[in-house]
């Protein structure tokens, strides 16, 4: 036994690589932060703690108008990819074998990988060809084609470790498939289902390349302004903005972890039925 | 006919509508980029506003649309887009050593962490991930920049005399794909150490192995499959990677992203930015296979 524990003790080495790790990961992000509340112009020194670049965020349209189309952008395509990649999930994981199913989850495990300007290109090919005007739309179908493919994968994998005992138990009691699903799947993945619309939310909000592809004249996203002013070097005002769409991440991952919080506890109160 | 096949034929039905939304928006537009990067370019048209612009290169791409391979042999014939594709895979490849370097520490201690620790770390790795890719590129360069923090903090520790040039480098530009890539290193790899049997490591100890001898002989090769499918998640993006090349490193050599990006918007050449994709797409081939099969073989296992 005093072997099992020097193999089996979190080590200092252990401890020091997840300090180190953890430290590198959010160094960055806290220092972006700090300096957004920075009074002084000159973005290296620091003034006193202000607010004024959040005032200024607020007076700059361009700017305003690619938050808030950005914001419809995400707010949609996240709503349709979480229903398409809800059914997917469900028909790969409970469909069993059916024809064209490799292609199925192929077309839906690709685009995970797949380099963003590959399939920015491959899309604007497409609404070019179809002579669809450029703008909401295109952007909208277009994240909602990347999205789901994360939102399958979420759902997917929360059907996959449920108890399909609880279902057939269900039809057992004299539910059709379609009362059996609604009465006892889709409460159980419902949290998986909000966690996936989260992340395709915050995906779409962030998204440079496909989006600057798609899009058309007068409609920039965020992603694309902020891009835009980057290239030109480092204003106090982005940090300011970029610490508003944090704290909006960080608001959605919180919903998100107590949204899975809820999972867990009504998975307990199901499990004994 | 069991309870679980009743269930079967519906759950199929639901495949319907994102099925034909994958072939309408994933597949199809493949063809269109095959078809424009097989067609001669007969453009050479000034730039008016994007969308006419845009629009009206395409009909002049329908009018000449002959079959050809000129834009492939362009391709290999330059050596600006071999050097391009040579770089991207290079980079690529640099990179993954590194993040497989940096994250399998993480992922191990990770593992080795008390159970009610996991999920917290678990969680304090996924959050960068839904945090903005560019806002965290953009967080870099804000301490990489010539009177940034770093070159202050240096200066201020003496280490260097004048404020080094961190910018527009290779450096900078791993620093970026290593901190930017690093979740998706780290989850697989995790998620392979965490499931291990402790029992084998038990095994060993009882046979006299050392600690560091059983993590070779033991740990690491029941972790391949965890490092296999980390390095895909990382290579595959990062050889068609666009941003991080574009914002952090130099312009002296450009990654085919950034290539295929420069043909597109400001060559306005689209046969030869179509030919270029597919030309990438070649390359990732083999790894997206062996990905495609990794991703299938753990949902077999996991049924």
């Amino acid at each position: 036994m005093k072997q099992l524990d020097a193999h089996d003790t979190f080590s200092r080495f252990n401890a020091v690589s997840l300090a180190l790790g953890f430290a590198f990961l959010y160094l960055p992000i806290v220092i972006l932060v700090i300096y957004s509340f920075n009074a002084s112009r000159l973005v290296t020194v620091w003034g006193g703690w202000s607010l004024r670049w959040y005032g200024e965020f607020f007076r700059d349209r361009a700017m305003i108008e690619a938050a808030l189309m950005s914001f419809r952008v995400a707010a949609t395509s996240a709503t349709i990819a979480t229903l398409l990649g809800t059914l997917a999930a469900i028909a790969l994981s409970r469909g069993e074998g059916f024809r064209g199913r490799t292609l199925f989850s192929g077309m839906l495990y690709a685009p995970l990988v797949m380099p963003e300007v590959i399939t920015g290109l491959s899309l604007l090919l497409l609404f070019v060809a179809v002579e669809a005007e450029r703008g909401f739309w295109t952007v909208t179908i277009a994240h909602t084609t990347l999205t789901m493919c994360f939102v399958t994968v979420v759902v997917q994998s929360r059907l996959r470790a449920l108890d399909r005992s609880l279902e057939e138990a269900a039809m057992d009691l004299g539910c059709n498939p379609a009362r059996a699903f609604a009465a006892v799947t889709l409460p159980l993945i419902l949290p998986a289902i909000a966690a996936g619309w989260m992340l395709a939310f915050t995906l779409s909000l962030d998204d440079l390349v496909i989006a600057s592809f798609t899009t058309g004249p007068g409609s920039a996203t965020l992603p694309i302004r902020i891009y835009s002013e980057v290239r030109l070097g480092v204003k106090p005002e982005i940090n300011a903005i970029c610490t508003l769409v944090i704290a909006l991440i960080a608001m959605v991952i919180v919903l998100a972890s107590l949204a899975s919080k809820l999972t867990s506890a009504r998975g307990e109160s199901v499990a004994p039925l | 006919m069991s309870a679980r096949g009743l269930f079967t034929r519906p759950a199929r039905l639901a495949a319907i509508a994102p099925y034909l939304w994958m072939v309408l928006f994933f597949l199809v537009p493949f063809g269109f980029v095959l078809k424009i990067a097989l067609s001669q370019t007969a453009i050479a048209q000034p730039p008016y506003v994007p969308v006419f612009d845009l629009a009206q290169g395409f009909h002049t791409i329908e009018g000449a649309a002959e079959l050809s391979l000129d834009n492939f042999r362009l391709l290999l014939s330059d050596n600006l887009y071999v050097f391009s594709y040579l770089r991207s895979l290079g980079v690529a490849a640099i990179s993954s050593a590194m993040l497989l370097a940096i994250g399998y520490p993480i992922a191990y201690g990770m593992a080795r962490l008390p159970q009610q620790w996991r999920a917290v770390a678990m969680m304090l790795v996924i959050v960068p991930f839904w945090t903005s890719f560019l806002i965290r590129i953009y967080a870099w360069i804000n301490i990489l920049q010539h009177d940034g923090l770093l070159n202050q903090l240096l200066l201020g520790l003496h280490l260097i005399s004048q404020p080094v040039v961190w910018l527009s480098t290779d450096t900078a530009m791993y620093l970026g794909m290593v901190y930017s890539y690093l979740p998706f290193m780290i989850l697989p790899l995790y998620a392979t150490l965490a499931k291990m049997d402790p029992g084998l490591l038990e095994a060993a100890a009882d046979l006299g192995a050392s600690r560091l001898r059983s993590f070779w002989l033991v740990t690491f090769p029941l972790s391949l499959p965890g490092v296999l499918a980390g390095v895909l998640l990382c290579f595959i993006p990062i050889v068609g990677e666009f941003v991080i090349p574009d914002l952090l490193a130099g312009s002296s050599s450009l990654m085919i992203g950034q290539t295929l990006w420069l043909e597109f918007f400001t060559n306005k050449d689209w046969p030869v930015a179509s030919a270029t994709a597919v030309v990438l797409l070649l390359l990732l081939v083999l790894p997206l296979v062996v990905y495609d099969r990794l991703q299938r073989r753990e949902l077999e296992t996991a049924r």
